[in-house]
């Protein structure tokens, strides 16, 4: 709606022009024209490698026998769904990408909560919070696996032998728990973003209606229960699905912290291992391809939910 | 202080909940510096020498040095930072400078002349930005070898500027939005001309809104380690690329590690935080203000 009204609004000012009788089609290109170069260069440069990708998917073809290749129909398909590994890479990218976003959701809220009221330093402990998802990816897996998951002298065995003595465990946090291990790192990095979604969701709210519901004798959790909580859905929603989206894709804290090892590689990563280490062009193809489609179902909730708060700012203005 | 002193005065019923928030404040600045604290760690590591940062338990009274930086300068005889340094600047920059040149336009053309059906194209941006970059890698990668490109710095400004375009075009297109029509239609009907109306009605409203996109967009350019790792090598290696391949001699490294770190990260760092206010509004592709 808010279309034709501008559209109508603005019809008149282009009737100033110097061509008063440009006829619409003309016009309607002019107004398409600045539009057109970033249209046609998100087309080439991220549209057609897909389609290259999905034509490769078909093919039997090693970059090491380039002369070996051939059409082989849904066989790389089949070979990546029946491939234990790459099984084991899809449960992998579900679990870490799950619990990075339900873990930084949860204490993103919990921290939001917290900063949306007044105290003294407020300013500063936000800054204090956002730092982690400001530093360079790689630098923060980097620091984590070194410089704190050292079982000889990073950080957590330090405050291990600090605080229990010379008999505390030294455990070797990798080699144990390396999925953990990567996902504390990750959830660190991403608590910080869910944080301020939510406390941009959080201050947002209908100040005059929690008032008055307090007038009305509701207590803390009540409002939280049955105002904030059912107010902020919508931005719980967007930060989980933002969230997986980035996350699915993570490459920087798998390649880092494990290298894939340790039945760490997530999807990311056995693709850019099975062409970049194993050349097989035909199965990485077809393992992105896989990607594409698990990513599609979840960009489509996350459009649904995009378009609905696009929508809810449209109307408020 | 004052503010809370005010408030308990006019209203006398939620005093109780005002001693109450002193509690959650205290609570707000543990978790403040729990999250901080790796981070202050390794700023602490990079000062100390490398004997004294792999110690156990840590040595946290170490006299501090500043070898970690100069080891990470290249004084130690290892690769030299600058040109990976370079590289990620001139990527991360003129990328930048490529995606507002595409994305104003666009935007303009989304939001204060919008074309029909201007809402499907701004998904259509949106869209291009939840396909993982994974899946067209190999082409691109292909496409690089067979026309020399490989370790060309060039492709991944290119690349760069495809991957943060949804991202501004969104951006761009809700800060342009808030440009009130009536004042475009009032500077029109004065007789102003579009590079007018462009320069001294749009611009001074949206220019606070476009700074933040060019931070936010050279912030995951500069952070960016896929593409890079993949399609450059020594001559176009970038500094996340460089980072990885850092850690390649088996003695002590660790404040080599950190000093190398914080250096890569003190630019995402600034940006970041020059453009906090507008940090969710660019990650969340505009749907949150």
């Amino acid at each position: 709606m808010t279309v034709t009204a501008s559209t109508t609004t603005v019809a008149p000012a282009t009737a100033r022009t110097p061509a008063p009788r440009a006829p619409g089609k003309l016009r309607a290109w002019a107004t398409r024209a600045p539009l057109l170069p970033a249209l046609i260069f998100m087309v080439v440069v991220t549209q057609l490698p897909f389609v290259a990708t999905l034509v490769i998917s078909f093919f039997d073809w090693n970059a090491l026998y380039p002369d070996a290749r051939s059409f082989a129909g849904l066989d790389n398909y089949s070979e990546v769904l029946t491939d234990p590994d790459l099984r084991k890479s899809v449960l992998t990218t579900i679990v870490l990408t799950a619990t990075v976003v339900i873990a930084s959701l949860v204490i993103g809220l919990g921290l939001a909560l917290l900063l949306d009221r007044r105290f003294r330093g407020r300013g500063m402990v936000r800054t204090l919070l956002i730092a982690p998802f400001l530093l360079v990816p790689v630098a923060a897996a980097l620091l984590w696996k070194h410089v704190l998951y050292n079982p000889e002298y990073g950080l957590f065995n330090g405050l291990l032998h600090w605080f229990g003595g010379d008999g505390a465990a030294q455990p070797d946090w990798v080699s144990n728990t390396p999925l953990l291990a990567i996902e504390a790192s990750l959830i660190w990095q991403w608590t910080p973003f869910m944080m301020l979604i939510l406390l941009a969701g959080l201050q947002s709210r209908d100040s005059e209606l929690i008032e008055a519901a307090r007038m009305d004798g509701a207590g803390n959790w009540q409002i939280f229960r049955h105002l904030t909580l059912p107010h902020l859905r919508r931005y719980l929603e967007l930060g989980a699905l933002l969230g997986s989206i980035y996350i699915v894709q993570n490459f920087d804290a798998v390649f880092t912290i494990t290298s894939g090892g340790l039945g760490t590689a997530n999807l990311p990563y056995t693709v850019y291992q099975s062409f970049y280490q194993a050349h097989e062009n035909g199965l990485a193809s077809a393992a992105g391809v896989l990607v594409v489609i698990g990513s599609i179902i979840i960009a489509t909730f996350a459009l649904r939910v995009v378009s609905s708060l696009f929508r809810e700012e449209a109307a408020r203005s | 202080m004052s503010t809370a002193a005010t408030r308990v005065r006019t209203q006398p019923g939620s005093r109780l909940r005002i001693r109450g928030s002193a509690g959650l404040g205290l609570a707000a600045w543990l978790a403040g510096i729990l999250f901080f604290l790796p981070i202050a760690w390794m700023t602490l590591t990079s000062f100390h020498s490398e004997e004294d940062a792999a110690t156990n338990p840590p040595s946290l009274a170490a006299s501090l040095t500043l070898d970690g930086y100069r080891e990470f300068f290249g004084s130690g005889g290892g690769a030299s930072p600058w040109p990976s340094l370079i590289n990620s600047t001139v990527a991360s920059v003129a990328s930048t400078l490529l995606v507002l040149l595409l994305a104003l336009p666009a935007a303009y053309a989304l939001s204060i002349r919008p074309v029909k059906k201007w809402t499907d194209v701004l998904f259509f941006f949106l869209s291009t930005k939840m396909l993982p970059v994974v899946a067209g890698l190999l082409p691109i990668y292909l496409f690089a070898k067979n026309t020399d490109m490989l370790d060309n710095i060039w492709l991944l400004v290119i690349l760069y500027t495809s991957m943060n375009l949804p991202i501004a075009v969104w951006m761009m297109q809700s800060f342009l939005a808030e440009v009130p029509v009536a004042i475009i239609e009032a500077a029109q009907i004065d007789g102003a001309r579009l590079p007018t109306i462009l320069g001294r009605v749009v611009a001074p409203i949206a220019l606070p809104g476009i700074a933040a996109t060019s931070l936010i967009c050279f912030i995951f350019s500069w952070n960016e380690l896929l593409f890079a790792r993949v399609l450059t090598g020594v001559v176009a290696q970038t500094a996340p690329v460089f980072l990885t391949g850092f850690i390649t001699s088996q003695g002590l490294f660790l404040a080599k590690v950190c000093a190398a770190s914080l250096v890569i990260s003190l630019p995402v760092l600034a940006a970041g935080f020059a453009a906090q206010d507008k940090l969710v509004q660019g990650l969340s592709l505009g749907a949150v203000k």
